[in-house]
């Protein structure tokens, strides 16, 4: 096993005169789950698209598994084991929901209902996803993500748009994912459900890393509540 | 009006119908803004009918051999464009269409400029002999395209047509899937158009007007985007309302701008009415 998935060293991106990300550096271990957090323009949907590819860098290196990924195009990163939802959900708007589970992965319906059933959606999958809800939508799109093939999922907001049962649902399935010694890196606003669901959570502000570390010493972190609430 | 009109007016329908299945692969099923359609289907038919003169090739071996041409023609002027945004593939490949136009008109030692190619080998003698084939080559056109759609690379078109970043995200190549998807529609132009060449006898740089491009357009919106059965529907509603035009009586002075006027108005009824045309599974946006 690779100890270290993930590792963004010493990235940097502007977009004109802001800078987005700013010496940016974390890793991320293998089969733990990790919450990114930190107020708004932090950086961290930033730091997901550079690490996906959509995004190149100003500088810095992105490694997954041990092989630089930094410059690949999004495509071979996602291939190489790479998996994401976005902040809005993004799916094939004319497609049904079993050809948006197909781009994913061969799977057959049996596989698709019970993946989706797991999330309490029960729709037919010859259902056209620009007719579900918004809600719904973020599942499909979570389930298709899951199908997949990975070895690290990275979740943008997965708890948005979604009712309680399936934040509880998405909550089973994570730690399902945890048991099964799956890596997840997840962007959240949901304090609650951070500290409920990660094993380690990095904080973001400003572009760079504040802090690192367990759900229960970032709670109580000084520094993470004066980003958060103020001085 | 006799059955040679008929048998005419058929022959054009399964030609258009040819050419408006290719387009709609390209621009329904893929998303991809190909203004240069008309520009792949004039150089099939330059490409076939120039094989048969000047090499003496047989028709049908011409025919493919200029689907062919016209396939890497268009993979090989899309490949810079592809890597851009939308709007640059249709500049290329409008300007594409410019660009031939220049060279029929101006490389008279190959293609006697303005005075267009005439004497070009007839695919059969009998008109009625022209039409089956043409059909059946529209059949085999629907029936490869359909299978195409229908496959998983078929999907791939589709969802790069929806969200080009989301299929990347899903491992897609999204670059070589659209040459592929435009490399296939233009081998089909140019099947059609080199049915044309082999059907008139005549071809001159006229083929490559951007007012037919305004027809295909027209047919293609009618029927509706991303579905081949709507596409038929749309060739054929097109012809049948505009073709009646020629008996009303008409002056050919006022034919060619009456058609204008009833494709612009088709266009905006199917617009404000049935945004998706006839059968059409896409919003046009």
């Amino acid at each position: 096993m690779i100890e270290k998935i993930l590792s963004v060293d010493n990235v940097h991106k502007s977009f004109g005169g802001v800078k987005a990300v700013d010496s940016c550096s974390f890793s991320i271990d293998d089969g733990k789950i990790t919450a990114l957090i930190g107020p708004n323009g932090a950086g961290k949907t930033t730091i997901f698209n550079i690490i996906t590819g959509i995004i190149s860098p100003d500088n810095g290196k992105i490694s997954f598994m041990n092989h630089d990924i930094t410059r690949l195009s999004v495509s071979r990163i996602a291939l190489s084991g790479m998996s994401r939802t976005f902040q809005q959900a993004r799916l094939f708007r004319y497609l049904t929901i079993r050809e948006n589970l197909l781009l994913a992965k061969r799977a057959n319906d049996e596989e698709m209902k019970s993946l989706l059933a797991s999330f309490h959606c029960y729709k037919t999958l010859d259902t056209v996803v620009s007719e579900l809800s918004y809600g719904q939508q973020r599942i499909i799109e979570l389930a298709r993500a899951l199908l997949f093939p990975h070895k690290l999922l990275m979740l943008d907001e997965p708890t948005a748009g979604l009712n309680q049962r399936a934040r509880h649902e998405l909550k089973l399935v994570l730690r399902r994912l945890r048991k099964e010694k799956k890596t997840v890196l997840l962007i959240e606003h949901d304090m609650d459900f951070v500290m409920d669901m990660s094993d380690e959570i990095i904080v973001m502000a400003e572009g760079r890393v504040l802090r690192k570390g367990r759900p229960a010493k970032i709670r109580n972190d000084p520094k993470v509540l004066e980003v958060y609430l103020g001085k | 009006m006799n059955y040679d009109y008929l048998i005419h007016i058929g022959i054009l329908t399964a030609i258009y119908m040819i050419n408006a299945f290719s387009f709609n692969l390209s621009l329904g099923y893929t998303g991809l803004i190909n203004l240069g359609q008309m520009a792949l289907f004039g150089f099939g038919a330059y490409a076939s009918a120039l094989l048969t003169r000047l090499l003496g090739m047989n028709v049908w071996v011409a025919m493919f051999i200029a689907g062919l041409m016209t396939m890497v023609l268009g993979m090989v002027l899309a490949l810079p464009a592809l890597r851009l945004k939308k709007d640059y593939l249709a500049l290329v490949m409008l300007g594409l269409s410019f660009i031939l136009y220049a060279l029929s008109k101006n490389w008279i030692s190959l293609t006697r400029g303005s005075l267009g190619l005439p004497g070009t080998v007839k695919l059969f003698k009998s008109n009625l002999n022209f039409l089956i084939a043409a059909i059946l080559i529209a059949i085999i056109t629907y029936v490869v395209l359909k299978k195409i759609v229908n496959s998983k690379l078929g999907l791939v078109f589709q969802a790069i047509r929806d969200d080009e970043l989301s299929a990347a995200v899903l491992g897609k190549d999204i670059f070589i899937s659209k040459a592929i998807a435009l490399g296939i529609s233009a081998f089909f132009a140019g099947v059609a158009g080199s049915l044309l060449a082999h059907y008139l006898t005549f071809i001159d740089p006229s083929i490559f007007d951007l007012s037919q491009l305004v027809i295909l357009l027209s047919m293609l919106i009618v029927g509706g985007l991303a579905s081949l059965e709507g596409t038929a529907l749309g060739v054929l509603a097109i012809v049948l309302i505009t073709e009646p035009l020629r008996f009303i009586g008409f002056s050919p002075v006022l034919l060619g701008p009456m058609r204008e006027i009833i494709y612009a108005a088709l266009l905006l009824i199917i617009l404000i009415y049935r945004p998706r045309g006839l059968l059409g599974k896409v919003d046009i946006d």
